[in-house]
């Protein structure tokens, strides 16, 4: 008889965690620990030839940590996962797994800032030269690649463009140059979008965001889809015996859940950003109710960009699903669920220029609150021109997609009313 | 249904066997049939290498072929290529095995037809170590997704 096939909602709770063999304690117990006992020597010579599975020290693996892992991987329809302090932790152990010096990576033009950086400055002192594309362009993309080229990097939706990636096609030129799509699935979560359903071979989060849901852990994670031909001659490290683990040859040992392993037992060992127990456990307590959060962060948020739309003192309104808007065909596609709460607008200036209002806006807001993060379960808003991007000029302000006058909103789960009144009260006084 | 493939059938061909006949056993630690072939040996099952270039492995006596060993064997557990199927079928039919297991990476269609119609429980294409650590614990340390999904306490020794 087939498996029973759970559901989201049920893998929400239950995935990655039955009752504790040792107790019977229901919820997940937080193993805060940084060492495991070996039964023997024996033992122990098992455990470091991976001829066992077990724990030996939480910079590798935890219990607990482990837990959420499992339950990510579930949600994603994933074969496995690696959690990290971050992420961005996520991002460069999965991209330093897959690219080493003298490697090269395409990647989406409109990712997150700290992404861009990471790529473009850190990665050039590590010797991998990164390419970015035009992330509405497919085409771009495959004009690209090059021989040397080990991933194909992009967002599920960009951040803070808010732009829809069409990954079915990026997956397509990735596989033809024999190489992984890694999909920042952050602002979308498994809930609304699952990228390996349409092609894409790892997916990251930042877990700081929707997963864990509440702002209060940091955390980060690296899932694979356990679909992608590592022997296709690209990936020697996966098929060669591995120098950084005694002779291993990772995909012929763990088959499908191959690159997690080799993520685990060298870039994570070596590198070492992991994630504590007790963040693990927070962010589990998060996932419980991703089914419930990620339908009311969606609706609040197109209530509140149909509400600004409206608004004389609004020039221009960016959500994926708000009907007309650029990307409203591949929403369609890629997030018929909804799109998050993440939205932005650009307020009217007057004389004084948008820059000023946005300011006058930030300063009068009572119930929003005015932080660099997003997808707390409260509202949060940014203006990035005074605030995350203000060291740059204009020009290069208006690059990265970010104008003076742009308002970031994460819409939060408070009454959509009161969200409402704050955002027009301070709009009311950004115009005086 | 010969193929087995379910959480509950595998559970039940780990639990009702104890002697598996481990074809292709290579004597290098690094190599993945060592790896599957100690795992199993740790959790308690006999481990009967079968390898015509070795004297033993793991502190059992090796064998140069299925026919060889003289007691009983339960899973038969093939570390060989997809087109010796057939024949390795045969001969764990001969055997009496009551399970035919081909590794990760081997499927073998007429290989399954052969050992289904004399009665033996066939697995391919999944790793004996990998499944049983999936099914009895130790798989979810790894971060792996193991589909194990229940609110029963996991019974010790199982």
């Amino acid at each position: 008889m087939p498996d029973h096939k759970f559901g989201f909602d049920t893998l929400c709770l239950h995935a990655g965690q039955i009752p504790d063999a040792a107790t019977g304690a229901r919820a997940q117990p937080i193993y805060q620990t940084t060492s495991f006992v070996f039964d023997s020597a024996d033992h122990a010579a098992s455990l470091f030839n991976l001829q066992t599975f077990g724990n030996v020290y939480s910079r590798i693996s935890n219990p607990t940590v482990a837990a959420l892992e499992e339950r990510v991987a579930a949600l994603e329809g994933g074969r496995a996962a690696l959690a990290t302090a971050t992420g961005m932790a996520a991002q460069t152990v999965a991209l330093l797994t897959l690219a080493r010096a003298g490697e090269h990576i395409v990647a989406a033009r409109t990712l997150y800032g700290g992404t861009y950086s990471q790529l473009a400055v850190t990665f050039a002192q590590f010797g991998i030269d990164v390419t970015f594309a035009d992330t509405d362009d497919p085409a771009a993309f495959r004009a690209a690649l090059k021989p040397n080229t080990r991933a194909v990097y992009a967002e599920t939706i960009g951040n803070p463009q808010l732009n829809v990636c069409d990954i079915a096609a990026l997956a397509e030129v990735a596989h033809g140059a024999g190489v992984p799509l890694v999909i920042d699935n952050t602002l979308a979560s498994p809930h609304l979008c699952r990228p390996f359903e349409h092609g894409a071979d790892i997916v990251v989060h930042s877990l700081t965001k929707y997963l864990g849901g509440h702002g209060t852990t940091m955390g980060g994670i690296v899932v694979e889809s356990g679909r992608f031909p590592w022997d296709n001659g690209n990936f020697p490290q996966m098929t060669e015996p591995s120098r950084g683990y005694h002779g291993v040859r990772f995909y012929e040992t763990f088959g499908d859940f191959g690159f997690t392993m080799k993520a685990r037992m060298e870039t994570m060992r070596t590198l070492g950003p992991t994630l504590s127990p007790l963040s693990a456990f927070l962010l589990l307590q998060g996932i419980e109710t991703l089914h419930l959060r990620m339908p009311r962060h969606s609706e609040s948020a197109l209530a509140v960009a149909q509400h600004l739309a409206r608004h004389p003192a609004v020039d221009w309104v960016s959500y994926p699903t708000l009907p007309g808007g650029r990307y409203e065909a591949l929403a369609r596609q890629y997030l018929p669920r909804g799109a998050g709460g993440i939205l932005t607008f650009g307020i009217k200036g007057g004389k004084l220029g948008g820059a000023a209002a946005g300011v006058k806006f930030i300063e009068a807001v009572e119930i929003l609150s005015h932080l660099a993060n997003v997808g707390d379960a409260k509202t949060l808003v940014i203006h990035p021109a005074s605030t995350t991007h203000r060291q740059l000029t204009e020009d290069e302000q208006r690059a990265a997609g970010v104008s003076p006058e742009m308002i970031r909103l994460s819409i939060g789960l408070e009454t959509l009313a009161d969200i409402l009144w704050d955002i027009d009260q301070a709009l009311e006084k950004s115009q005086q | 249904m010969t193929i087995v493939d379910d959480i509950a059938g595998l559970r039940r061909i780990l639990a009702e066997s104890r002697v598996i006949a481990v074809v292709g056993l290579s004597a290098s630690w690094h190599r993945p049939s060592y790896f599957a072939a100690k795992y199993v040996q740790e959790h308690g099952y006999r481990v009967i290498p079968v390898n015509p270039n070795y004297e033993s492995i793991l502190g059992e006596t090796c064998y140069p072929s299925l026919a060889a060993i003289p007691g009983t064997v339960d899973i038969v557990d093939c570390f060989r290529k997809p087109g010796e199927m057939p024949a390795l079928a045969r001969e764990a039919v001969a055997k009496g095995a009551k399970v035919l297991w081909m590794q990760l990476g081997i499927r073998n269609d007429e290989a399954a037809r052969i050992a289904g119609d004399a009665g033996l429980a066939v697995v391919q294409d999944r790793c004996v170590k990998i499944e049983h650590a999936r099914i009895m614990g130790g798989l979810n340390w790894a971060g792996v997704n193991t589909g194990v999904i229940s609110a029963r306490r996991p019974v010790h020794g199982s």
